[in-house]
């Protein structure tokens, strides 16, 4: 049995050296090659994303809260007041909005954020297996995301965030500045992945099997995969896209002969399996969280693994779902159709096992858990309504509709900034050592959530109503539900900056906290809180990430230990895990 | 128990190249091999959307690439085949030296693909230049017409090469002038691996001159055989004839090539199809062949980048038979690069 100078020194409260104090200077963070410190600036990026993009949707909304021209509180931002056209600020606000949420928040977030400060601490790997890579994945999502906010500034875009041809041809907004920006962010992606895929597949600790790895490690493969095989479609695309603009190519524009759907048909073989760069890692975060706080293993593991597995596979084969009303065949729509059902199979088995890791679980209501189960409830509505719009007869209805907006961001803010914020909150801990107000932390989840569902639930109804997407304005019989709406998005935002501050309050004032603060199984909490330079100071011995029992807590230190690391003077607990 | 020796240590004596973050030489090798096959997939899903774009158009508008690949001469593109075939090889040959310890030997192959790469360079902007001059550009630019463009420079006068050659070759002379003095200046600082370096870097800019002069020349020769009534036409010189046997014979080979009509000298100048008996749309064509060969010259050029960093880690004699895996890595994507090239000749000049 260890003595108590070694548990404390194995588990204890970090006086050493961390990763975050280990070197000083702006430099030795711009330059890291520390998969965490590379993690923490994607945070800080993909936050200063989301609030951008954020901040565009509150002005889109506020301008549909009236429903006409008469909110001029963009004019002093955007424009003389003589050539002001609130309408046309409106069309590059939700553009700008939707590039940016998807190409530098939604995709990178998880993957590129969390992924990188957990993945190599899950597999017990030191680092990524290219360092060097990781850092260009990020300062490429820094040029791109630049790109994009270059296109802001050099006449905006107004095509939305999918560029369709013709008309992402013929306007004149900095559609070639944009879609340089998201050919850029498409390569970070890509680097991102390969180097993700290469680490889970070579640098697993001794003893990690496959079926030994966490969830999110599988979730993160899937993505990985998708990164690398789709991601590289609209890299060309776009380049075509811009020697068309530019050049005049005509592959795409119909006066030279060219086809715009066939740009459709490209768009859509990257973007749709990009749905599930989105959503996969989100899955897995929810994977972990579900188990660890209710600290029970999780049900039927290699069937969410192999979920993912599916998920990533199928999502190749529905591209052409979005283009149900493009004049493709009915055979075609009857393939695609039935192919985007069978992604509701992997999705739904997703949802059961969480359900039943959850029943007879020992479930403490702390804030990630409390985001796990808002993801549950989100995504299934968002995953359910997806199958309205799979229905070609009722797609006919609902194509192009509020409807469509709803279910998508049900999936991907319901889901994705869902689990995003969940998995900041359950890893903070350990990435800066301090726990945060448990309490403002729920107050801010609550806050997303109610200010979510009413931002959206109200563009099902409309939606069904057919009050079209992209509108600037709308007849008087939708106001109602896009006043409610507009109320819900100011309530969302207020949840999301509360969730952040009180994050950003622990990293200076939070209560110190050593190792294991959940009693989470996987390898990432072996390390000490914050983890030092290289990770582990002893090189981890795996064990099976889900055996909570293998786990028990210790009152001298705090913390949850192996049960053969016990205070031999104690009697063996299992305490609920809250703060 | 939980602890465990984190510091392996390694019995190599060339341990500076391994990584921190890897425990062994293998580990580092595996994750760089399954790193760059992986990127491999991601370039043929790059050239992937060019590749649908060809067959779409090439499935829906026959027409277009039977009166298009004229213009596209075979001895040039065929002479570019070779040239890469003969690079995968030497690029081969220099990632057997490498696990067999002999840096020299790397170092002289990786030169000798170098050349190559630039050698491929050369020949393709003598094809570019000489098509740009007949406005042969992309759809929207289309400007064919049977009037070579006048040479305005002077040095392209006196040379007797086109504009666009000159305007081509101009970073290329600079980036040769630079290198040579380098070369020069670290020779007289007694820096012998930055005197060989930047020799290497001149001798590479230098392939794509030889690989000009020699397109060029096939070009004059071509002419020169053609008077003598001994050539068949290569479709990128222009003849004085040309105009006035395009009006004579316009009935006679619209959309068609001149092979199917009997034998060569009598159709020559179907090669210079007469404008106006060209599809509206022909010049698709040109706008996939040069996204196609652009982006492949690009990835060229990428590879010279490369080749260029493995030249010079050989010349520090950095490679041993358990390190080498970049060299490894930078052949991969070499023959990738070869290899996308052995599908574009054929799509695109081999169409008849």
């Amino acid at each position: 049995m260890a003595t108590a100078e070694v548990r404390h020194e194995l588990f204890g409260h970090a006086e050493q050296k961390n990763y975050l104090n280990c070197s000083k200077g702006a430099l030795s963070w711009l330059l890291t090659l520390d998969h965490k410190r590379i993690g923490i600036m994607y945070l800080i990026g993909v936050s200063v994303a989301l609030l951008l993009a954020g901040f565009f949707a509150l002005m889109l909304r506020t301008h549909l809260y009236y429903g006409d021209s008469s909110f001029l509180a963009l004019k002093w931002l955007f424009g003389e007041a003589a050539n002001y056209n609130a309408n046309k600020v409106y069309n590059q606000m939700f553009t700008l909005h939707g590039a940016i949420m998807v190409f530098s928040f939604i995709i990178p977030s998880v993957p590129a954020a969390l992924g990188n400060m957990v993945l190599p601490m899950m597999l017990g790997a030191k680092d990524v297996a290219f360092p060097r890579l990781n850092l260009a994945s990020f300062y490429l999502w820094v040029f791109g995301t630049g790109f994009l906010i270059v296109a802001l500034m050099n006449g905006g875009l107004d095509t939305g965030w999918t560029f369709y041809t013709p008309y992402s041809i013929e306007t004149d907004t900095g559609v070639v500045y944009a879609t340089m920006g998201a050919f850029i962010l498409g390569f970070s992606s890509i680097f991102t992945g390969i180097n993700f895929l290469v680490t889970v597949n070579t640098m697993r600790a001794p003893g990690m099997g496959w079926y030994g790895m966490p969830l999110f490690l599988w979730s993160l493969y899937a993505t990985a995969i998708i990164q690398i095989l789709a991601t590289p479609v609209l890299g060309i695309t776009l380049l075509m896209l811009i020697a068309e603009r530019m050049l005049g190519i005509g592959i795409f524009n119909p006066k030279f002969g060219g086809d715009p759907v066939l740009f459709q048909h490209f768009f859509w073989f990257y973007s749709h399996p990009a749905v599930y760069i989105m959503i996969l890692p989100a899955m897995g975060v929810i994977s972990e969280l579900i188990s660890v706080h209710a600290q029970k293993r999780i049900f039927g593991y290699s069937f969410i693994a192999f979920s993912s597995v599916a998920i990533a596979l199928l999502g190749f084969l529905v591209w052409g779902h979005h283009m149900f009303t493009s004049g493709q065949s009915i055979v075609v729509n009857l393939i695609f159709s039935a192919i985007t059902f069978s992604v509701a199979i992997p999705s739904a088995v997703k949802v059961f096992n969480w359900l039943a890791t959850l029943y007879k679980g020992s479930i403490a209501l702390n804030t990630p858990m409390c985001y796990a189960l808002s993801f549950i409830f989100l995504f299934g509505i968002g995953g359910l309504t997806g199958l309205f719009l799979a229905t070609l007869s009722t797609d006919i209805h609902l194509h192009d509709t509020y409807f469509v907006v709803a279910h998508f961001h049900f999936v991907m803010v319901g889901g994705t900034l869902t689990a995003f914020l969940g998995g900041m909150f359950h890893w903070w801990p350990k990435f800066f050592g301090r726990m945060y107000n448990d309490f403002l932390g729920r107050i801010g989840c609550f806050l997303v959530f109610a200010g979510f569902n009413l931002t959206f639930f109200p563009q099902f109804v409309m939606g069904a109503r057919g009050m079209p997407r992209r509108y600037a304005s709308y007849d008087p019989e939708f106001q109602i539900f896009h006043q409610w709406s507009t109320i819900g998005a100011f309530v969302l935002g207020i949840g999301i900056v509360l969730s952040f501050a009180v994050l950003l309050h622990a990293v200076w004032f939070g209560r110190k906290v050593a190792g294991n603060p959940w009693g989470a199984g996987s390898l990432e909490w072996q390390s000490s809180s914050p983890p030092s330079f290289h990770n582990f100071d002893h090189k981890p011995i795996f064990h099976d990430p889900y055996d909570f029992d293998a786990l028990v807590y210790d009152k001298g230190l705090d913390t949850y230990v192996a049960r053969e690391f016990m205070d031999p003077n104690q009697v063996p607990e299992r305490v609920p895990v809250t703060h | 128990m939980a602890v465990a020796d984190t510091h392996h240590h390694d019995h190599h004596d060339h341990g500076e190249f391994i990584a921190h973050h890897f425990d062994n030489a293998e580990q580092q090798f595996d994750s760089g091999k399954l790193g760059i096959w992986v990127f491999l997939v991601t370039e043929v899903l790059f050239f992937s959307g060019l590749f649908v774009a060809y067959i779409l158009w090439r499935y829906h508008h026959p027409e277009i690439f039977q009166q298009a690949h004229v213009f596209l001469d075979k001895v040039l593109g065929g002479i570019n085949t070779v040239v890469l075939l003969f690079s995968s090889l030497t690029m081969a040959l220099a990632v057997r030296c490498s696990q067999m310890s002999n840096n020299r030997g790397t170092a002289f192959y990786t030169l000798i693909t170098m050349v190559c790469a630039a050698i491929f360079l050369g020949v393709k902007a003598i094809e570019y230049s000489h098509k740009w001059d007949q406005g042969i550009l992309v759809r929207s630019m289309w400007a064919y017409t049977l009037d070579h463009q006048e040479a305005k420079l002077g040095i392209a006068q006196q040379l007797g090469v086109s504009d666009w050659l000159i305007w081509l070759s101009i970073v290329p002379a600079i980036l040769l002038g630079v290198f040579i003095v380098a070369s020069v200046t670290a020779t007289l600082m007694a820096k012998p691996i930055w005197s060989k370096f930047y020799a290497g870097l001149a001798i590479t800019v230098g392939g794509y001159f030889l690989g000009a002069l020699g397109g060029q020349i096939y070009m004059k020769n071509y002419e020169a055989r053609e008077a003598a009534g001994t050539a068949q036409v290569s479709p990128l010189v222009l003849h004085a004839d040309d105009k006035a046997a395009a009006s004579a014979q316009q009935h006679d080979h619209t959309g068609e090539h001149a092979g199917e009509h009997g034998h060569a000298g009598e159709h020559h100048d179907s090669h210079h199809p007469d404008p106006k008996s060209l599809d509206r749309d022909v010049g698709v064509f040109f706008s996939i062949y040069y996204c196609m060969t652009g982006l492949h010259a690009f990835h060229i050029l990428g590879g010279i980048a490369f080749l260029s960093w493995i030249y010079f880690r050989s010349l520090k004699g950095h490679w041993r038979s358990d390190y080498f895996g970049p060299v490894e890595y930078v052949g991969l994507y070499w023959h990738l690069v070869d290899l996308i090239w052995i599908y574009l000749f054929p799509m695109l000049y081999l169409i008849d």
